[in-house]
């Protein structure tokens, strides 16, 4: 039996760092720059943290919303938006940003690593 | 080798021309040669009276009038032609340049008619035609006003241009008597009903009329002028302007044997063509089928026609429609077809209502089936439909059209009116023409087809007609803001402002649909925020705000921030240039003037800019709302206090509106200047509101624009006292605030606007709405409720914590953020975008 690489869930911040409906970025260990965001309904998603079409890492700071109901985070440089489940460009789908497992234990933020 | 085009004159019809030819020969097998009498660019005959208002030529000037980079056209100002050899197909100039034609054009325009009256070339005594006529009669009136008490000036001629003059005059400070040898004003354009109408409303205003008289000896008497009337009054003057009617300029023509009208003008056939079929004459200079046009569109026509002939077509002239609208010291008169009921058995319908101060007359065939003209006066607001109606079958009873009913044409839309019917006078725009450039040009709005068309980009009458023909070719002018809110910015402007409702959640709740976006977020933010609804980070405001409005700062590409302070009309003392300098060199920051007098430092990171803010709040300064929605600047030249030329305090003014409205968050960014003088070193007809010192008081511009698509601010009131001043632009601003779209300046809102400076100006200055006061008490509600949003942020430990990084790592910098040295000071390095974009 070949052993499957366990998920190792990190501490990142307490839920209430973050205000609903909006984003903080968080720094990984290796340099990853994650950013982490919470909607009206207290889900979490994590995104990188990185614009993929500016190369500026400010994702975090983009404003939350829904497209045609798909939740998203408008970037604050030129306002693609990016679905927070699947961190796909809901503008130019070819495009997507890395996301990553978030859950909440015990008003904890916990950001999964394989 | 291309073949040459000499143009004589360089007026509106023959700037006309040659764009024309530009525009369409695109194998560019003509260059042209244009000589112009006047030394300045083509500019706008049209609204020569508004150059009273700013003194500036260039404001006048029209689009493209320098050719610049066109290497087809070459523009000599200020060499008249004096001469033309039909044999050798040559011009000669006064300068003595001689210069060979394929094809030659006259546009040679007109003179003004100065009637037979003794004393007629005495010192004072001017004509009205061109820029310098209005710099001479300036000089004039200036030297009437050192002397005692107001001056006066007589006006021969009460038609359109002479009430026009009048108007200049009065605004010169003047008073205008103005001498029509008709029984009535504006002979050729009302009847005796509405001249009477048009009399008593125009001297109203402080102008004198005497109709049905004429002057007939001007003397001098100790330095004044006076004028003998064939009635027995006499005026006593300080200046006498002729404008009694126009004469074509013929004499070129004329010397070159080309055969002219017997009563002047050089005649043209339908094609423009004069008795030499290698010389065209166009405007006021032509004489065709026994007509002198002395209007803009006819010349516009024919220039077009010479165009399309010169380049192999066979256009013709198609009649011209001699339809005027036109509001004189803001009363309106409309006169349209055969608005005298020349035809045969036509019928007349009449409302004249004495207590409102409306006339209106339609003309209609004797069947009373068909429009034949009409003539507006006091309100002329059905002209847009009424005229294109001319010629086509009644769509009711004339006198339902007539009932002053809300104004709208008593119900009759433009879908009624034929394909062919004219939409836009000015331009020959028809409404074949404006649906096809809908439906198959795509044009959706208004913008689009102004450009596509020209259509309502002269004198804007036809506006409104053209979106009506947009709801009728089925293109819906969606006002929804965006997905979440079917309302446009105004109407939920209108919701919050009359619900008190003070949270976004509540108003999407009950208004809108889902959870929102950067779209609908941002502007209700904004909304929230010009109706006081405390900090624009208090509680859920935060997460509406766009990251500049989030961080209180501008992002910059590589995600760092750039810091303003506010430092009011560009005045600072060396000890707060000073922080300013310690800050920038303490933080390594990049620092750059702004164009509105400040200074911009760069490369702030988020958990930098607490602490930059507190040295700069400790002394003294506050945010200067760069980032924001809201009111940038207000620049101001040194004025008065130390300028030789300065007439009032411009410094002291700016400084006291950029404390009064800074702060104030609108639909979009605002910006402001104050010119101590009318040299304008502020450049404030480039602002959204823009203030110019005169010597009597300040002129007051609104809806000007620099960036991409400039546009010179107009005037809204003139020569007013501060307290004035501070009321109209407390009005213009809130009134803005309510009703532009997101994101729209005061230029685009104003030019969106039905009725355009004309209602502005009765909304904030008239009161028409019973709106002002309301206005002025929101106003003084924000510059009461004003806080600095940088010190509410340094007082309050929870919206500080913000302002990190990273949550997980308080205090580490972002290690993407690097800098490179340029020219001494540091720049950020270029960031690699990741490779998933790399498609």
């Amino acid at each position: 039996m070949t052993a499957l690489a366990e998920t190792v869930w990190v501490e990142l911040c307490p839920l209430e760092s973050i205000a609903r409906e909006q984003g903080v970025a968080a720094l990984l260990p290796d340099g990853t720059q994650v950013a982490v965001f919470r909607t009206h309904d207290d889900a979490v998603y994590a995104l990188g943290n990185q614009d993929p079409f500016s190369g500026a890492w400010v994702l975090s700071r983009g404003i939350l919303g829904d497209i045609a109901g798909v939740p998203v985070v408008a970037s604050p440089m030129h306002k693609q938006h990016f679905d927070l489940r699947t961190g796909v460009c809901v503008d130019d789908e070819t495009v997507s940003v890395p996301t990553y497992p978030v859950r909440v234990v015990d008003a904890t933020i916990l950001l999964g690593q394989t | 080798m291309a073949r040459t085009l000499v143009v004589v004159g360089n007026g509106m019809v023959g700037h006309r021309l040659v764009q024309a030819l530009r525009d369409r020969d695109a194998a560019g097998a003509w260059r042209v040669v244009v000589f112009a009498e006047e030394a300045r660019p083509a500019y706008d005959r049209v609204a020569l009276t508004s150059y009273v208002d700013t003194w500036n030529p260039l404001a006048l000037q029209l689009d493209g009038a320098e050719f610049d980079g066109d290497d087809r056209v070459e523009l000599n100002l200020g060499d008249a032609v004096v001469g033309i050899d039909r044999q050798a197909r040559t011009v000669t100039t006064a300068s003595g340049r001689v210069q060979a034609y394929d094809t030659l054009a006259l546009a040679t325009g007109s003179a003004p008619f100065v009637p037979p009256v003794k004393g007629s070339d005495l010192p004072g005594c001017h004509v009205y035609r061109t820029i310098d006529d209005l710099d001479a009669i300036r000089d004039t009136a200036e030297r009437a006003r050192t002397g005692l008490g107001r001056g006066a000036a007589m006006v021969v001629g009460g038609g359109l241009l002479g009430l026009e003059a009048a108007k200049a005059l009065r605004d010169m400070g003047l008073s205008p008597h103005v001498v029509e040898f008709a029984p009535r004003l504006m002979p050729l354009q009302v009847d005796e009903g509405g001249g009477a109408l048009l009399k008593r409303l125009i001297e109203e205003l402080d102008v004198t009329v005497h109709a049905g008289t004429t002057a007939t000896v001007i003397e001098e008497d100790r330095g004044r002028l006076i004028a003998k009337l064939t009635n027995g009054v006499e005026l006593d003057l300080d200046l006498v302007v002729f404008s009694a009617g126009i004469r074509p300029r013929d004499q070129l023509a004329r010397a070159a044997g080309l055969t002219v009208g017997e009563r002047g003008g050089i005649v043209v056939d339908s094609g423009c063509r004069t008795s030499d079929p290698h010389v065209y004459a166009i405007g006021e200079c032509a004489n065709l089928d026994g007509k002198v046009y002395g209007l803009v569109a006819p010349g516009y026509a024919m220039a077009e026609i010479v165009a399309d002939r010169i380049l192999g077509g066979a256009a013709t002239f198609p009649g011209a429609d001699m339809s005027t609208k036109l509001k004189l010291m803001g009363v309106d008169v409309a006169s349209f077809g055969d608005a005298h009921a020349t035809e045969e058995g036509a019928l007349e319908v009449v409302f004249n209502d004495a207590v409102k101060g409306t006339y209106r007359k339609l003309v209609v065939s004797n069947d009373a089936k068909t429009l034949l003209g009409g003539i507006l006066v006091g309100d002329a607001n059905d002209y847009a439909t009424l005229r294109p109606m001319v010629g086509r079958p009644l769509p009711g009873d004339p006198g339902a059209l007539l009932a002053p009913a809300g104004g709208s044409g008593g119900g009759v839309g433009v879908g009624a009116l034929p394909d062919e019917a004219q939409i836009c006078s000015c331009n020959a725009v028809s409404k074949g023409d404006i649906s096809e450039a809908i439906v198959v040009g795509g044009c959706d709005d208004v913008t689009k087809l102004k450009a596509c068309t020209k259509a309502g980009t002269s004198c804007g009458s036809c506006v409104p007609m053209l979106k009506q023909l947009l709801t009728v070719c089925g293109v819906e002018q969606s006002k929804a803001l965006c997905e979440h809110f079917d309302q446009s910015r105004a109407e939920l402007f209108e919701i919050v402002r009359v619900t008190g409702i003070t949270t976004f959640s509540d108003l999407i709740g009950k208004h809108g649909s889902g959870r929102g976006c950067d779209i609908c977020k941002p502007a209700v933010a904004s909304i929230l925020a010009s109706l006081g609804n405390g900090h624009i980070l208090a509680g859920e405001q935060a997460s509406l705000q766009d990251t500049n409005d989030r961080f209180l700062a501008n992002i910059q590409r590589n995600g760092t921030y750039s810091v303003v302070p506010r430092i009011p009309g560009g005045e600072i003392t060396p000890e707060k240039l000073m922080v300013i300098a310690q800050v920038a060199q303490d933080y390594g920051l990049y620092t750059k003037i702004t164009g509105g007098q400040r200074i911009d430092l760069f490369g702030a990171t988020v958990d930098q800019l607490p602490g930059i803010w507190k040295r700069l709040v400790d002394a003294g300064f506050e945010s200067g709302h760069a980032y924001g929605k809201a009111l940038r600047t207000v620049k101001s030249c040194v004025g008065s206090t130390w300028c030789r030329y300065g007439v009032q305090d411009s410094v002291g003014l700016a400084v006291e509106l950029e404390l009064r409205y800074r702060g104030l968050r609108s639909p979009h960014k605002l910006k402001s200047a104050v010119s101590g003088c009318a040299r304008e070193c502020a450049e404030a007809r480039g602002k959204d509101f823009g203030v110019i010192a005169t010597e009597n008081g300040w002129n007051l511009y609104v809806g000007g624009n620099g960036g991409m698509m400039p546009r010179h601010a107009d005037l809204l009131v003139s020569e007013v006292d501060k307290e004035t001043l501070l009321k109209v632009i407390d009005r213009f601003l809130m009134f803005y605030i309510r009703t532009a779209d997101r994101l729209q300046r005061t230029s685009t809102w104003l030019d969106a606007m039905e009725g355009g400076l004309d209602h502005l100006r009765d909304v904030v200055v008239e009161d028409s709405l019973g709106l002002c006061a309301e206005l002025e008490a929101q106003m003084a509600e924000h510059v009461k409720g004003y806080a600095d949003e940088w010190a509410g942020v340094l007082a309050d430990p929870e919206k500080l914590a913000r302002f990190t990084s990273f949550v997980n790592a308080p205090g580490t910098p972002d290690p993407t953020i690097t800098f490179r040295e340029e020219r001494g000071q540091r720049v950020p390095v270029l960031l690699g975008t990741p490779e998933v974009i790399a498609r």
